[in-house]
């Protein structure tokens, strides 16, 4: 068996047979034709492109219908290459002076361009020298009167394994058989993830020899979740997942979508909101129930580009997701990436540890330039909707004060500007630092609210990166020593009249949300498909009892023992709901 | 047959990325004038998406415009207000 860890890029999981989506050559043989076949050559480019004009032309409708008007725009630069006239004239040059045949004179080139491309440096035009490759292919099977694999008659589920997929690869693949994305290249921004959540199947990306590891008819098991594939794995481990599939199939029909307010049996209402990245994941939170947004990440705006996004192109995202959400309210928190991943950044120093390094906060305070036009768009936004903002990774107060007085430079100006926005904007800090933890009694009295990011509070507090996998076992978030900072900051919290909420991975974990209800906790923000079952959970539950289990649990030693004790007391509460709420 | 040139600061926020880049040659296409684009002394065809995205033009960039026919006011104008606009 072979273990390939990539970017967990849509979540979920799936067992099935990949099919490899080889990179079919682009070059082509050098054939010398006489002085006669000139016009024939030119005659076979003209057929060519205007068969592959039509084949796009029906793809392009096909995903319209399919994915919607968005993601068919795509094709509107695809179509251009196809009647580009300098291109189309280098073609029918090279073909009567060179005396080549059309292949030749083609793949040639579009290899020119295609260099060029890639050597201006530019992420953006990278990207999409792959659709230029993909029209490419498709003039070049025309030449060869060669089929491309047919997706379209693709009878049976797949794992769908490539280097790279194309818009108008993926527009093509027939919705229903596809289990699964596994691809070399990509990120958490790219189109193969942006396609594997709006379509709600597993993908992992950046696995980077994901083709050359992957057979076509290789047994896959796909996690999403984790970003891993298995690639023909034993019995053993396709039994265990076989049941994990078989219970959020189960989950996903018997848990009912709530979209009234979540409250314990004994009438505690809690808010259960989403987290949200990418703006098609707005849809989700709605459809699955959300009430708000809990925690809206922005990275996105601004990774892979060349430039800094500009205050007005942020405005616009930012205003976009406080419309979509009214009247609920959308936090939205301020970058929290280290300052190498701006590639405007050119010498930034490769950090040692980059976790305890030169990013979030840390790196915004240092740039006002780019922090300030954040948190003017952000301010801007607050206008359309119910916004608030929040600080991502504050060690102390000082940070906060300092955070604090940059927003207040931007309330003044915008004023002074004659710019509407909400003058009464909530500033929320992000708990995910022990020592922010700690004081919080010093953060609670400067802060209208706290959100605990426990992904990382657990890394910190217990020392350990996760993504290694030699000391990831001691990843646990039931540990006495993260349960007692998480209590802390709840009680602090609310000894100062400030609401209290979660955003990390513990609140779309039942047995976890179930004892930071009983901690008091206010708020629970998860991905959107988590909020049903987490609702279902609130729903069918007393606080008191949370509050009770809570306070014991707390005293235990160990997170086993705390995971163990949490699980039999909410078996005997939830009773046959137990099975169809948690996810064992 | 008259002929305008100005340079023009592109204040699209893709700079001429592929959907930018696009929308730029179907306007350009619509004009019989010959459109040119001019950057770094290198000039290409205003009508060809593939010769725009070789320019690599990112936002703030200069560029200089130049049109040259019998519809070569409107295609100026045109151009410009797209080419200046400060979004998509």
């Amino acid at each position: 068996m072979n273990r390939l860890k990539g970017i967990a890029a849509s979540g979920g999981v799936n067992i099935g047979k990949a099919l490899l989506l080889g990179k079919e050559e682009l070059s082509a043989p050098k054939i010398k034709i006489s002085h006669e076949d000139i016009s024939r050559e030119i005659y076979r480019l003209e057929e060519a492109l205007i068969e592959t004009r039509k084949e796009i032309s029906t793809l392009q409708k096909k995903i319209l219908h399919d994915l919607g008007f968005d993601h068919a725009k795509v094709f509107e630069a695809h179509l251009l290459v196809l009647e580009d006239r300098v291109l189309i004239e280098d073609i029918i040059q090279q073909i009567k002076n060179k005396k080549v045949n059309v292949e030749y004179a083609f793949s040639q080139s579009i290899k020119k361009y295609i260099d060029t491309l890639l050597k201006l440096q530019d992420e953006y035009l990278r990207e999409r020298v792959i659709d230029i490759e993909d029209v490419s292919r498709r003039v070049m099977r025309k030449f060869l009167k060669k089929e491309g694999t047919n997706l379209q008659e693709l009878n049976e589920k797949v794992i769908i394994v490539a280097h790279d997929l194309a818009p108008s690869q993926t527009a093509s693949l027939p919705k229903e058989n596809i289990l699964g994305f596994v691809t070399d290249v990509g990120g958490r921004t790219s189109h193969t993830t942006i396609i594997a959540r709006s379509l709600g199947i597993p993908a992992v990306v950046g696995l980077e020899s994901a083709t050359r590891n992957i057979k076509t008819g290789d047994k896959l098991i796909i996690d999403g979740s984790e970003g891993v594939v298995f690639v023909n794995p034993p019995e053993k481990l396709i039994k265990e997942y076989h049941k994990k599939l078989s219970k959020i199939t189960k989950d996903i029909k018997t848990i009912h979508i709530s979209k009234v307010k979540a409250a314990t049996k004994d009438k505690r209402e809690v808010v259960v909101s989403a987290n949200v990245e990418l703006p098609e994941e707005l849809s989700l939170a709605h459809e699955y129930g959300a009430e708000g947004v809990g925690l809206y990440r922005t990275e996105y705006i601004f990774l892979g580009r060349s430039d800094l996004p500009s205050e007005d192109e942020q405005y616009k995202a930012y205003s976009n997701v406080a419309k979509k959400m009214k009247p609920y309210s959308v936090i939205i928190r301020t970058i929290d990436i280290g300052g190498d991943k701006f590639l405007s950044q050119p010498q930034v120093p490769i950090e040692m540890s980059p976790f305890l390094g030169w990013r979030a906060i840390r790196f915004c305070l240092a740039r006002p330039d780019v922090f300030k036009a954040q948190l003017r768009a952000i301010l801007r936004a607050s206008a359309e909707g119910n916004v608030k903002v929040m600080f991502p990774m504050i060690s102390g107060v000082e940070e906060l004060r300092e955070a604090k007085k940059m927003l207040e430079e931007c309330k003044k100006e915008l004023k002074h500007e004659g710019v509407v926005f909400d003058e009464k904007i909530s500033v929320g800090t992000m708990i995910e630092i022990p020592s922010a933890a700690l004081t919080a009694d010093a953060l609670a009295k400067e802060s209208d609210f706290f959100s605990i990011g426990t992904n990382d509070l657990i890394q910190y507090s217990l020392a350990v990166d996760r993504a290694n996998e030699k000391v990831a076992y001691l990843y646990e978030p039931g540990h006495p020593a993260v349960l007692r900072l998480i209590k802390n900051v709840v009680e602090v919290a609310h000894q100062n009249n400030i609401w209290v909420g979660m955003c990390g991975e513990m609140a779309g974990e039942p047995l976890f949300a179930f004892l930071t209800l009983g901690f008091q906790l206010d708020e629970f923000s998860m991905p959107p498909p988590r909020v049903p079952r987490i609702k279902e959970l609130i729903k069918n539950v007393n606080f008191q009892d949370a509050k009770t289990i809570a306070e014991h649990a707390i005293k235990l030693s160990t997170a086993k023992e705390v995971e163990k004790y949490l699980q039999d007391e909410l078996k005997k509460i939830l009773q046959d709901n137990f099975d169809k709420i948690l996810l064992v | 047959m008259e002929r305008i040139e100005e340079e023009i600061v592109v204040s699209s926020p893709h700079g001429l990325h592929a959907r930018p880049a696009a929308l730029l040659v179907q306007i350009a296409s619509k004009f019989d004038s010959k459109i040119m684009l001019e950057k770094d002394g290198e000039a290409v065809d205003g009508k060809s998406i593939i010769a725009i995205l070789s320019l690599g033009v990112n936002k703030g960039m200069s560029l200089k415009l130049i049109v040259e026919g019998v519809d070569a006011q409107e295609a100026f104008s045109e151009l410009k207000e797209f080419l200046g606009r400060s979004s998509e």
